[in-house]
């Protein structure tokens, strides 16, 4: 794999994705092996938004590569501050690590931002848009536990806004999934991803009710509904309500069932889920480092 | 071509007739190609003249200045049927039409206010043209209706 810039799972084809989740299974399986390979090498960290997990996996990924990182820190305390646009951030701190890692409010930052700069950046979330990495490790959970054969998948809650959905509805249409979308009405796939995964002939229907489809799904990847999507209060709790999972739920869905979540979770999925068999969330949060750890290692090296 | 739209096209020494835009289209044609005549260009315009062909066009006329195959191929965006007309000495030495161009950079502003390249970046917009539409390369929204209230005003 060689990809300057990692900033959309759409650039991603099958064999890269998959270079990078069979790294990661042999990473994950001997991590000293690694434990110096990128030893003197930073990586420099850019969130324009707060997020603690994503931050801490990447740091983890990149300390356990054997190298460092350097912390732009809060927005608050940094030159954005004061009004510096992005292109020249990029272009100074550029000069200070080996490759970027960049979490950004708006869509399209990663991008504008990777044009101004010639060390890898990855994106790590960019607005309502992309956000590769969780995609990757959402494909590593999905082929550790249910495997890419004649894989069906159900996406929930939100996919009007969340980006997780958008990437990782972008990458299963490279491993032929069978995509059932199910939301509220006014939480439905925007007319981008839908565009996109037409042009690619994806097979993928949508539905309102989860019920229709549990039983014939493979994974279900639950998201969160926010509150701030809704005008009022009660019209979020009726709907989001109709949306949220426990265990007497997931008694119609097949045994081998996996429930997925990028996390944090706040009542989608009830806690008696997690006592399941079905309850994958948390491995998939762990596979956050050893996925970024490949990551990081096929970038650096690609560019040593 | 009838004798009155011969005339109408050849009235100008040199520079550029777009004909057969779609009617009520000429003011936007003007605003993509950047001409609002403060720089002192003679620009005429027709709008909703009768044509054969369209029912009802506009047609444009600047003086002065022989626009390039890129600068009008944006056109066919709002007026697929333009054509271009090429003059020098009131002779007509070139006529082609508007081609469906692959990309628009900075002709087009991005209507998701949360895009990047609404804010001020030095980065110009930049759309993909669909069969249908326009896609901005940055944050992947699409633009298929009224792609006319998107044109960038300076
Ligand atoms: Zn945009």
């Amino acid at each position: 794999m060689r990809h300057d810039h990692i900033i959309s799972a759409k650039q991603l084809s099958r064999a890269d994705i998959e270079s990078v989740l069979d790294r990661a299974a042999e990473i994950a399986a001997d991590p000293s092996a690694v434990a110096d390979r990128h030893a003197g090498k930073l990586l420099g960290m850019l969130f324009f938004e707060p997020s603690t997990r994503t931050k801490m996996s990447f740091s983890a990924a990149m300390k356990r590569l054997g190298g460092d990182i350097v912390d732009m820190g809060p927005v608050d305390q940094s030159s954005v501050k004061k009004g510096e646009s992005l292109a020249d951030t990029v272009r100074v701190v550029e000069g200070y690590a080996d490759a970027l890692v960049m979490r950004h409010p708006l869509e399209g930052s990663a991008k504008m931002a990777s044009d101004f700069v010639d060390v890898p950046l990855i994106n790590a979330g960019d607005g309502a848009g992309q956000h590769p990495t969780q995609t990757l490790l959402d494909l590593h959970t999905i082929r550790e536990s249910a495997g890419f054969d004649d894989l069906t998948v159900g996406i929930m809650g939100d996919l009007k806004y969340g980006r997780t959905v958008h990437s990782l509805a972008h990458a299963l249409t490279t491993f032929d999934a069978t995509q059932h979308f199910i939301s509220p009405e006014s939480l439905q796939l925007p007319r981008s991803v839908r565009y996109d995964l037409h042009e690619t002939g994806a097979s993928m229907r949508e539905h309102t009710e989860l019920d229709e489809v549990l039983p014939s799904l493979d994974v279900l990847y639950v998201t969160r509904i926010q509150r701030e999507r809704f005008p009022d209060e009660n019209e979020y709790r009726e709907i989001a309500g109709e949306y949220q999972i426990d265990a007497e739920t997931l008694e119609a869905a097949s045994d081998d069932l996996v429930v997925m979540h990028p996390l944090p979770r706040v009542d989608e999925i009830a806690a008696d889920v997690d006592e399941t068999t079905h309850a994958h969330y948390f491995q998939q949060a762990h596979n956050g480092v050893p996925v970024r750890m490949a990551l990081l290692d096929l970038i650096l090296e690609g560019n040593a | 071509m009838t004798d009155d739209e011969e005339l109408r096209v050849s009235k100008i020494t040199e520079g550029t007739v777009i004909d057969h835009i779609t009617g009520g289209q000429a003011l936007n044609v003007l605003a993509i190609l950047g001409i609002d005549g403060s720089r002192g260009e003679e620009v005429s315009v027709g709008m909703n003249v009768p044509s054969d062909r369209l029912g009802r066009k506009d047609i444009v006329k600047v003086e002065g200045r022989e626009l390039s195959q890129d600068e009008v191929d944006v056109l066919s965006l709002i007026a697929p049927a333009a054509t271009i007309n090429i003059v020098r000495d009131y002779d007509v030495i070139e006529k082609h039409r508007v081609e469906r161009p692959e990309q628009v950079v900075g002709v087009l502003e991005c209507p998701n206010r949360n895009c990047i390249t609404t804010k001020s970046e030095p980065v110009d917009s930049h759309f993909d043209v669909l069969d249908e539409g326009v896609r901005c390369a940055y944050c992947n929204t699409i633009i298929r209706e009224g792609i006319a209230d998107h044109i960038q005003v300076d």
